[in-house]
């Protein structure tokens, strides 16, 4: 990466090694799991940069990477895999400064929760089902502070009347079963900020709740990130939470980040059929109730046997445009398609920009 | 708590008295219908016709079973008189039958027999819950290793080898051979050195079985807890590992175990018929298979009761250290 017209630096992509200025970036992730089947590359080159106080949001189907680059960000595919063969991690993760993947694991370890937190998809899953949510929560306040049991049940007790969670003196006591999925997930949410990360990653913070208390914990992960000022890594399926949250945005298909940029940019003017595919997916109440939801077809890649050329190539309706069999052999790179919005795509910026105003717009 | 406890007391009573009449019925009357004569057979086969209507009297059997099963319920609470034939025998409460072959009242027997064998089933389960539960952690943390398959074959060779080989393989080496033990039973108000040197061969022999087995059970609860979305959680939290491990893996993990352990106790206090035969043990076991051997029916009858009312008693407590290991169950 030293031929700076050509490669990432050229496309605002800084150069490997130095550390960056961003608050967290990440640079040519690689997440690779070896398995009896062949090498799972479940993230195979992902480069993002996420300022604090900003939200970015990383759209995809299932297995397209999305949990993968979260976990590797939390170092979680190292710590305690036992006897599993080893997840494969390379390429660059920068959280303040500080390089995680070459980082000794224990400083990683005093990171993880300090630092960076998590928030995950099912919170019946996520807590522990034999300690009550105040026990959860002193736990994770006291691993990085040391403070006596009271001083951390008073934090803890803070914590869940700031998630909104109603008597949280007494509620602090109660079991996770004994909690509603709502009120689990603003638990979960309260564990996660008990010690003011400055990153914070919600994996599907919403997929496992009911639609009407969807919205609630989307307002509350906004206010609260108003309120400490960090930064948002918003990992879902779901256009919907994104529009919400996000600043920017990050398209991931097979492994790949195939469209990012700006959240209404990305919105109103994508340029990558796939993203075109995700919203045209999307159930929408301002659409005429007689037109039919246009589904992406076909399945998601095989991890194992990424199609060559374009990942997207078997589903892509637009394949067959560009000349000389490209989109089947030749991977397409990330390239700048408008101000801080990348794409990688082989149509040119013309054709997908026709496409885009004439055939796919007018259907959405 | 306290009302689920004495709910559980009550239901755990009338599953006794459920039980007491089935073993009795079984005992006695399918005898009769197998056109068996007890009377004749506690007497013995050259009895006088005489002696033989003695015992007859003496034990009810002429009476209509419900009358029989009552004079038995009535004998645990107040004592029995068996009169008839020329000679009264008393049998002081609880009563729990009288044995015609080695003419004496069951429950002393019983209460004599009963402590060799709950010191032998307490001491091998201690052993076995310490082995076999931490080989199966170190297995399942270092899975598809060395010590991992080498545990498992040894685990898989003390499922599969009877007590009745390993028992007499230790005796032939340890006893016979080495004579580092003295292979004879000493009781534990006697000498309780010597109780506790004469039982570490049985313990090690029934605790290798057991242990392997829940070596087995721990590495595969231990594995799939590993993989639970809350061990996640904690990793996510910056705990260092061997916390995960002890706090959060490990206490889910003793669930299924707690439920073993309680049935396999149970079962073992009612007699390890196999560890005490091979190793000459005056337990419930031996003193059973003597009376399976003597047809010495009231003998058999009591120690199945003694091995119901420890299942019972050992589910109780299982049941109850359940809830407060697991708080999603409730007592109620």
């Amino acid at each position: 990466m030293t031929d700076l017209s050509k490669t990432g630096a050229a496309l605002g992509e800084p150069v490997s090694g130095a550390a960056p200025s961003a608050f967290l970036e990440v640079r040519d992730l690689k997440v690779h799991f070896p398995t009896d089947d062949g090498l799972v590359k479940s993230v195979d080159g992902l480069s993002f940069q996420l300022e604090k106080g900003k939200t970015l949001g990383i759209v995809g189907e299932s297995g397209s990477g999305k949990s993968v680059t979260s976990l590797g960000i939390m170092g979680l595919h190292t710590a305690g895999q036992y006897g599993k063969r080893k997840a494969q991690i390379s390429g660059e993760i920068w959280l303040n400064g500080t390089e995680l993947l070459t980082a000794d694991p224990d400083h990683v370890r005093k990171l993880r929760g300090r630092e960076m937190a998590m928030i995950f998809q099912d919170p019946l899953s996520a807590l522990h089902p034999y300690y009550t949510i105040g026990q959860q929560i002193v736990e994770a306040y006291r691993i990085h502070h040391d403070v006596d049991k009271k001083t951390a049940r008073r934090r803890a007790v803070e914590m869940l009347d700031r998630v909104g969670i109603p008597q949280p003196d007494k509620r602090v006591d109660n079991y996770p079963h004994e909690f509603s999925g709502g009120m689990r997930q603003r638990a979960m949410i309260a564990m996660s900020l008990v010690n003011n990360p400055e990153l914070l990653i919600a994996d599907e913070p919403t997929t496992a709740l009911d639609v009407t208390v969807q919205a609630q914990i989307l307002d509350l992960i906004r206010d609260l990130q108003k309120e400490f000022g960090s930064a948002v890594i918003v990992i879902t399926h779901d256009l919907g939470v994104v529009a919400e949250l996000a600043d920017d945005i990050l398209v991931m298909y097979g492994g790949r980040c195939v469209e990012r940029g700006p959240a209404d940019k990305v919105f109103y003017e994508p340029r990558h059929p796939y993203t075109w595919g995700l919203l045209g997916s999307m159930p929408r109440l301002d659409r005429e109730q007689q037109e039919r939801l246009i589904p992406v077809k076909g399945s998601p890649p095989s991890l194992i046997n990424v199609p060559s050329g374009c990942a997207f190539n078997p589903r892509c309706p637009y394949a067959d445009i560009p000349k000389d069999d490209v989109t089947r052999t030749v991977r397409p790179e990330l390239a700048e398609v408008g101000s801080r919005h990348w794409a990688a795509c082989h149509l040119s910026t013309e054709q997908r920009e026709r496409i885009w105003t004439e055939e796919i717009a007018p259907k959405l | 708590m306290l009302t689920y406890l004495i709910r559980r007391l009550f239901a755990a009573a009338v599953m006794l008295v459920v039980i007491i009449t089935v073993v009795f019925c079984i005992f006695f009357l399918v005898p009769k219908w197998a056109g068996v004569d007890i009377a004749s057979s506690f007497v013995g086969k050259q009895a006088d016709p005489a002696a033989v209507e003695g015992v007859r009297q003496k034990l009810g059997l002429g009476d209509p079973i419900y009358v029989q099963v009552w004079e038995f319920f009535k004998g645990i609470f107040v004592g029995r008189t068996y009169a008839g034939g020329g000679d009264t025998i008393h049998c002081a409460a609880p009563c729990f039958g009288y044995s015609f072959r080695s003419e004496q009242a069951i429950w002393p027997v019983l209460t004599d027999r009963f402590p060799v064998t709950l010191g032998l089933a307490l001491g091998a389960a201690v052993l076995w819950l310490i082995l076999g539960v931490s080989a199966g952690v170190l297995s399942a943390l270092k899975r598809g290793s060395l010590w991992d398959r080498g545990a498992m074959v040894v685990a898989l060779a003390g499922v599969s080898l009877p007590i009745y080989f390993t028992g007499m393989l230790s005796l032939a080496i340890f006893v016979f051979g080495l004579h580092w033990f003295s292979g004879t039973y000493v009781p534990f108000t006697d000498n309780p050195g010597k109780w506790f040197t004469g039982m570490i061969l049985p313990w090690v022999t029934l605790a290798f079985l057991y242990a392997a087995m829940y070596a087995r059970i721990t590495r595969a609860t231990m594995m799939e807890i590993l993989g639970e979305d809350y061990i996640r959680t904690a990793r996510a939290k910056g705990l260092r590992e061997p916390v995960v491990i002890r706090k959060h893996a490990m206490r889910s993990t003793m669930t299924p175990i707690l439920t073993m352990l309680g049935m396999d106790l149970g079962a073992l206090i009612g007699g390890a018929i196999l560890t005490e035969s091979t190793f000459n043990l005056p337990g419930l076991g031996r003193e059973v298979l003597l009376a399976i051997r003597n047809q010495d029916l009231p003998v058999i009858v009591g120690v199945t009761l003694i091995t119901s009312l420890a299942v019972l008693f050992a589910n109780l407590v299982v049941d109850i250290l359940y809830a407060v290991i697991d708080p999603r169950v409730r007592l109620t």
